[in-house]
């Protein structure tokens, strides 16, 4: 158990914020206040605090609710209360603390809310019904949405605050100085004669008296930390591989063990023969598990192979068994019972399209799995009607609530333990394998067991990124995009997803149309329309999730209609951008890569592309050179609208990410499905991009807007259209289909 | 079966056939090295044995014919290698899972070719998958690498 945990369980004096030798601090008050997880035992009422400082005779820690898969959100969120606190990231812990709904995420909600057109003409209602079935599920402790920032901005800065201010108030008790007379700096109140106290020292004096409220926060002029490059505070463990990571952990007494699954994707067990396997080396036990077999061994390696030597007997996949298939069920959703919004509907389409001169065109975008590098695994003991897991996750109480499920043990009787991920991308907003390690740990009570997925697998198993079509009818007038249709369909991805967890979806899905209903060009006739196709394969969301293959379609039906009307690509943009960020965001790349209009020459070829997802404005120009080996993608310029860069180094070095992340899958991946078994189970067959076709990436940030934005997700949409774009003013060939690899071969 | 990994000597009882990966993973409780793909494909898992850079997923025990090193024994936090100083430096992780791996290749590269170009840096590290997109970084920190490690 975590020590915060264990504190909480124990010492929390009743009716105060006392710790064992300590005091912790919060100051978001809930209009509904859920109870404060470190005062486990108080009455729900006594509780208007939620704890981020814990401050206790040795040690000072920060709690960071929000995963870290990987994109500093840890560092994000110790350097927001560190910046009111007044200490140094060298002083502090960070620990993710107990998964609670006292941490459960406002962005997330005030996200999705912002997004939803209210009184949309066709559809009433709009993504309401999504977002209340996915937030009102008691606390939603999600990490996802580009929505650590956003949240924390606020409430962490203020916890921070609120902490100073009650340990000079116990300063000031004690030394009898009256509080305004008092300083902080680098952990310590700071006497008027000089004499600087450790909030250490002060913990236990602290805890006694009633913490400051409502203190007004730093002006912006006033920070030490934040806009300022940050060292990540874990970037010496990741240099020196002294970080432990979920599959790292070890718990006394533990068994390895991973699974071999019906090969064909959510298909049952049958019967099955774990004779030969059970008599191999070291294995302890194979026991069936949903959808297929466990083998519990002393060692990863000997549990992988001999799950590859048990012969079961599999069902099949309740989708269908050839691609084809699955793009002919998009392709017959395209129906007007299959409405599912039509959230943009300017000027007047239909008459328009009756012209003469209509462009046509379809779109296509694979499955795509996360395939973080780290495979998933988690840890699961169950005893005594209680449970322990040790995992990475985005989604703690789902966890936790599965978990007492399965194990018929009451939710609180469930700790969780959250590790650090080696990426997620989406993954780690999946929690199976925590349910199939729950259900080998009930079959051997007392043992943690440690659930490893192979790579293969992991990859096999995946819920991947919706498959996607689009359908493009424009035309063009006097030089200029006049009418723009488009029509996507997919199925829904908060559907399958929610699915899992049991919670009902109503109305429609916003994702089947984000990143193209939502976009600042005002086309004069203007319609998109998304289309429910019924449920395929399972997935799930992945990076930038609609807009993922939403901002290709887009974009890449806005450069045809460009170039049908014999314009410049980011002139046109810039002509039809309604949105001033949009505007000053296009204006930033046009800038940086020296737009002009003209073709770079030497066989090189450029292309723009810009989405308006999670809330930010993103345009990548995107320099490709065909050479004899294929296509070789030299440059990248991005700007984004984030309204405030917190950390300049991890804002660049997100940004870069998602436009690999981005490259890399429009180049060569996609998950394909035979007979409901992924026809990829391996990097071999899902290459994404190699260090030597990375582009030089040059980016920057524009802090224009009134409203704090993430950026881990805006990047991934205009880097398969940009780079589409500028493919075709190299070869002539438009792309319209990812992966490009199926057209063309990259150096 | 005897096994030198940083300097320490360890007895195992294993098949000779368990991937050296598994053996420091699961027996020696050495988890710097990272399984990714247990294939060849991502070099998440590589580990120095005699100075040379092997993907220890696919390096049968047995054959191990020299002193195994890892991430942990390359450098220390307190006293990291000039590869792991540059790492730290320019900040190249992200989620980091892949940097043991992508260390461990730029140590062994480095010490072979002190003073590489642009392209020996992508020939050499390619193989190399970060699923996070840290290239940028792993180029600059791998030509500062190079500079700390001349003495400049
Ligand atoms: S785990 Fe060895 S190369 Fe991927
Ligand atoms: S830093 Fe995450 S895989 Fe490289």
């Amino acid at each position: 158990m975590g020590r915060i945990g264990r504190i909480a369980r124990r010492s929390f004096l009743i009716g105060s914020v006392a710790v064992a030798g300590g005091v912790a601090f919060g100051t978001w008050r809930y209009r509904t206040p859920y109870a404060n997880p470190l005062h486990e035992g108080l009455p729900t009422g006594a509780a208007a605090l939620t704890p981020y400082v814990l401050i206790e005779s040795g040690n000072i820690t920060l709690i960071t609710p929000r995963a870290d898969k990987g994109q500093g959100a840890y560092s994000a969120q110790a350097a927001l209360i560190a910046e009111e606190l007044d200490v140094t990231l060298e002083q502090i812990r960070v620990d993710p603390g107990p998964p609670s709904r006292a941490y459960w995420n406002t962005a997330l909600s005030e996200m999705v809310a912002d997004f939803t057109a209210p009184g949309d003409g066709l559809i009433n209602s709009a993504a309401h019904g999504t977002l209340d079935a996915m937030m009102k599920f008691a606390g939603m402790q999600i990490t996802g949405g580009s929505t650590t920032v956003a949240d924390s901005f606020t409430k962490l800065r203020a916890a921070g605050a609120s902490a100073r201010e009650t340990l000079k108030a116990a300063a000031a008790e004690r030394h009898g100085v009256p509080r305004d007379r008092l300083s902080t700096g680098e952990g310590a109140v700071v006497l008027p004669d000089g004499t600087r106290i450790p909030y250490t020292d002060l913990a236990a004096q602290a805890a006694r008296i009633e913490p400051v409220q409502d203190v007004p926060l730093r002006a912006p002029s006033e920070w030490r930390l934040i806009g300022k490059p940050m060292q990540r505070i874990d970037i010496i463990a990741k240099s020196t591989g002294t970080l432990t990571y979920g599959i790292d952990r070890e718990v006394p007494g533990m068994a390895h063990a991973t699974v071999l699954l019906n090969p064909a994707q959510g298909g049952a067990r049958h019967g099955f023969d774990a004779s030969e396997a059970r008599a191999m080396r070291g294995v302890k036990a194979v026991l069936p598990v949903t959808g297929g077999v466990a083998v519990v061994a002393d060692n990863t390696w000997r549990a992988i192979q001999a799950a590859r030597r048990v012969q079961a007997e599999w069902g099949e996949a309740a989708f269908p068994p050839t691609m084809e298939a699955h793009w002919q069920t998009l392709s017959d959703a395209f129906t007007e019972d299959r409405i599912d919004s039509r959230k943009r509907d300017d000027g007047n389409v239909a008459d328009r399209l009756q012209n003469n001169g209509i462009i046509e065109a379809e779109y296509r975008a694979p499955y795509l799995a996360h395939a973080p590098l780290e495979p998933i695994s988690a840890i699961v003991q169950v005893n005594d009607g209680g449970a322990e897991v040790w995992t990475g996750t985005q989604i703690p109480r789902f966890v936790q609530g599965n978990v007492a499920d399965i194990a018929g043990i009451p939710f609180e009787a469930v700790t969780v333990h959250a590790e650090y991920i080696g990426g997620s991308f989406g993954h780690r907003l999946e929690d199976e394998i925590v349910r199939r390690a729950t259900e080998v740990a009930v079959q051997l009570p007392g043992t943690p067991i440690k659930l490893t997925y192979s790579r293969e697998e992991d990859m096999s198993h995946e819920f991947t990124r919706q498959i996607a079509m689009a359908r493009l009818r424009g035309s063009v007038r006097d030089g200029q995009v006049d009418t723009l249709d488009l029509g996507i369909a997919m199925p829904s991805v908060i559907a399958s997803q929610m699915g899992r967890q049991d919670q009902p979806v109503p109305g429609p899905d916003s994702e089947i149309v984000a990143g193209a209903w939502d976009q600042p060009f005002a086309v004069p006739n203007q319609r998109v329309t998304g289309y429910r196709a019924p449920e395929l394969a399972p997935i799930s969301s992945w990076r930038s999730v609609g807009a993922s293959t939403n901002g290709f379609f887009y974009n890449a039906a806005l450069d045809e209609l460009i170039h049908a009307a014999g314009a410049d690509p980011m002139e046109e943009r810039l002509r039809l951008c309604d949105d001033p960020l949009a505007r000053k965001v296009l204006e930033a790349v046009a800038e940086m890569s020296a737009w002009d209009g003209t073709a770079p020459g030497d066989g090189r070829g450029r292309g723009v592309a810009l989405t308006y997802s999670f809330g930010v404005p993103c345009a990548e120009v995107i320099e490709v050179t065909g050479t004899g080996r294929g296509i070789s993608i030299d440059k990248v310029w991005v700007a984004a609208e984030v309204g405030l860069v917190v950390d300049p180094i991890n804002f660049r070095n997100l940004v870069q990410g998602g436009v690999i992340f981005g490259l890399g899958h429009a180049m060569n991946c996609e998950i394909t499905y035979t007979d409901g078994v992924a026809d990829q189970n391996n990097f071999h067959a899902y290459e994404g991009m190699r260090l030597r076709q990375c582009p030089e990436i040059s980016v920057r940030g524009l802090e224009n807007g009134d409203k704090i934005r993430g950026i881990g997700e805006p990047p991934v949409p205009p880097a398969a259209p940009a780079l589409a774009a500028a493919i075709f003013a190299v070869t002539g060939t438009r792309l319209r289909e990812m992966p490009f690899s199926r057209q063309v071969a990259f150096a | 079966m005897r096994l030198t990994v940083n300097g320490t000597l360890h007895e195992v009882d294993v098949e000779e056939r368990m991937p050296l990966l598994w053996v420091l993973r699961d027996e020696l409780g050495i988890t710097g090295p990272k399984y990714g793909c247990g294939i060849a494909q991502c070099g998440a898992c590589t580990v120095h044995v005699d100075g040379e850079a092997m993907r220890s997923c696919q390096l049968p025990v047995a054959d191990v014919w020299g002193d195994v090193t890892t991430i942990e024994g390359l450098g220390t936090p307190d006293a990291p290698h000039p590869v792991q100083a540059a790492w730290i430096e320019h900040q190249v992780a992200q989620c980091g899972y892949c940097q043991s791996g992508q260390i461990m290749a730029a140590a062994a590269f480095l010490a072979r070719t002190p003073d590489p170009t642009d392209t020996d840096i992508d020939d050499a590290l390619s193989g190399n998958l970060c699923r996070c997109g840290t290239y940028p970084r792993i180029r600059d920190a791998v030509r500062d690498a190079a500079e700390r490690l001349r003495g400049g």
